[in-house]
């Protein structure tokens, strides 16, 4: 697990080097048994979720890995053994595996660059006293609060499809309006498929990042901001100098969290496309590999190739996390 | 101070509040937008098949509940309430075993915290980055050889897992915020466990608790991947329902739009009844 290479060195200070004295004085008098029995009291509360946890999503992974190993294709049930390194050969020259790992990875960073830009504009319009603010605020939460496969099924046929969706509808109004009956009446899903999925997705995240910023925008000394303005800053100066390195853990925040669900999107990529037209991402992909090609050995490869891919990101982002954890404690 | 400069003040005050009421406008147009495919969903959902699929929009036509019927089983008998009933009851399951698992473990992580709480912290997080799909073969085999597909308690244990992360880092950041002198003076006073619980740590606990049960709720409420893969007729949640309501013959956008808003509605109600606890939540309490 990715844990032990996050630097986590340093015991906490604060609150637990307070605490610490008196169990240490107590445990003195006692013998080794009562310390040991005031650690047990202490980490039992923690046991019930950590074995859980354990049990349901870290065994499942060592199943993986020895069913990557095998040959079994649930449709030739008789042709099952040992299969050394095939599974794994069969996924490195697959290029349609190639193709899922660029595609999550274009998607997802896409997605997430431009709604955390689009987030921290709506979130800087909202910072502001206007008319409406609350309302405004609450519709440009909505999209976040419609449930993914909803909003998956509301773009594809409400509003990209060809022959009746809002956008071209919109084209034929327009085009009308100027007196011409030969509207462009571009099919959406087949010419852009995957800027398809990720405008959804877009629609939908914006409103996460944008909360995240506002919060941050929110906690901004506003006695600094002040102080600049009279000495002259520029409304730019303000927003470079000091709102933009005050937002930079909760930019870094909101990336990480974006990044931890966008990559593993399932419902728009199924819905929209069916992964159909290069959209296919790494989590459908294996997902057709299990659940339409029935083979069981190299969708469990495809599985330890994503799982070591995230291990080598979750490093990264769980090292982010890690000084805004620290920058907690010390405060 | 001199009169040139007051007159000098009042053109760029005015400036300031043009631009003001600009930027305001920009914020209502940029809101706008973003509701509009949801306000054209709600729309639809109220229009007739013929209307909801006409070409330019017919914004103004009749509205009529004919969507709401056929998905409430008008048309072909199959009723939503099962689904809405699985979902209802794997959400609300998995979020009180959530609450009861990572309640005590973010007491163990904050008010009495156990060595190197940080570390147990970060394992917790590492197993929400690891995709949730490279496990889903095993836990299909090991339902399949226990009689466990199309079960709706699958589906509470695998969501209980999916949400428990992030509610334990939530639940912790809103334990260490009760302050620890009144711990301290709590014990000196001889206050016992349950006096301690309930007159210092509850007050704090209880709104993280309420965000923490949002999120679970709603995250156990969208998720599509392992109930389509892991349930069949008995078990299938909402989101299943939903992409199989999609037919290929025939008008259908009204009903698909109506069975959207129905199922998006808890959803809606939730997060719009508590949008500033939305905002801990999402963030892992690391956002107040």
């Amino acid at each position: 697990m990715p844990t032990k290479s996050v630097e986590t060195r340093d015991e906490p200070g604060g609150r637990s080097d307070t605490r610490r004295p008196s169990g240490a004085t107590r445990s003195r008098g006692g013998a080794g048994t009562a310390r040991r029995a005031a650690g047990w009291a202490r980490r039992a509360p923690l046991l019930p979720a950590l074995v859980f946890l354990v049990v349901v999503t870290q065994l499942p992974f060592v199943a993986t890995v020895v069913i990557s190993f095998t040959r079994w294709n649930a449709l030739a049930p008789d042709n099952k053994g040992f299969a050394a390194l095939d599974n794994y050969k069969a996924v490195f020259t697959d290029p349609a595996m190639r193709s899922a790992i660029w595609t999550t990875v274009l998607l997802t960073v896409t997605v997430v660059l431009v709604s955390l830009v689009l987030g921290l504009g709506l979130a800087l319009l909202l910072d502001r006293r206007f008319w409406g603010r609350g309302v405004v605020r609450t519709m440009l939460i909505t999209p976040f609060l419609v449930v993914p496969v909803a909003a998956a099924l509301l773009w594809k046929h409400a509003l990209y499809n060809a022959s009746y969706g809002l956008i071209n509808g919109t084209l034929t109004w327009v085009w009308k309006l100027f007196g011409s009956a030969d509207p462009p009446q571009p099919d959406w899903m087949t010419a852009s498929p995957l800027a398809a999925v990720e405008v959804s997705l877009i629609w939908q995240w914006t409103p996460f990042m944008m909360l995240i910023l506002l919060a941050g925008l929110q906690s901004r000394p506003a006695d600094a901001v002040e102080a600049a303005r009279v000495d002259g800053a520029s409304a730019f100066d303000v927003f470079r100098y000091l709102t933009l390195p005050h937002l930079r853990r909760y930019l870094e925040l909101a990336a990480l969290l974006g990044t931890v669900y966008v990559v593993q999107n399932f419902d728009a990529v199924f819905t929209i496309t069916s992964g159909g037209l290069g959209t296919a991402n790494l989590p459908y992909t294996i997902y057709q590999t299990f659940y339409q090609a029935h083979d069981y050995g190299r969708a469990s490869a495809q599985g330890v190739v994503v799982v070591v891919c995230s291990l080598l990101v979750a490093t990264f982002a769980l090292r982010t996390v890690s000084s805004l954890l620290r920058e907690e404690v010390t405060r | 101070m001199s009169a040139s400069t007051v007159r000098g003040v009042a053109p760029a005050e005015r400036r300031r509040r043009r631009t003001g009421s600009l930027l305001g406008l920009a914020a209502w147009l940029c809101g706008i937008a973003f509701f509009l495919p949801v306000a054209w969903m709600v729309l639809t959902s109220f229009h007739s098949e013929t209307d909801a699929a006409a070409n330019p929009p017919s914004v103004g036509a009749g509205l009529t509940l004919h969507g709401y019927r056929e998905f409430f089983g008008a048309g072909t008998g199959i009723s939503p309430w099962p689904p809405l009933i699985n979902s209802l009851t794997a959400s609300v399951a998995s979020t009180l075993l959530v609450l009861a698992l990572a309640v005590p473990a973010a007491y163990a992580l904050s008010i009495k915290p156990v060595r190197k709480w940080s570390d147990v912290l970060f394992f917790f997080l590492s197993t929400k980055m690891l995709p949730l799909v490279a496990g889903l073969l095993p836990v299909y085999l090991i339902a399949q050889n226990t009689r466990m597909l199309d079960s709706i308690w699958l589906l509470v244990i695998l969501y209980t897992s999916m949400n428990l992360p992030i509610a334990v880092w939530m639940m912790r950041s809103f334990l260490a915020e009760v302050p620890v002198e009144m711990l301290e003076a709590a014990s000196i006073d001889g206050a016992g466990l349950p006096t301690t619980l309930v007159r210092i740590v509850a007050p704090v606990a209880l709104p993280g608790i309420a965000a923490t049960a949002l999120i679970s709720f709603i995250f156990s409420w969208n998720e599509l991947l392992f109930a389509r893969v892991l349930t069949g007729i008995v078990a299938g949640t909402s989101p299943v329902f939903l992409t199989g309501f999609v037919t290929s013959q025939g008008l259908f956008l009204a009903k698909v739009c109506a069975a959207a808003t129905v199922i998006s509605l808890p959803v809606l109600a939730a997060g719009f009844a508590a949008q500033d606890k939305l905002v801990q939540g999402l963030s892992l309490g690391a956002v107040k």
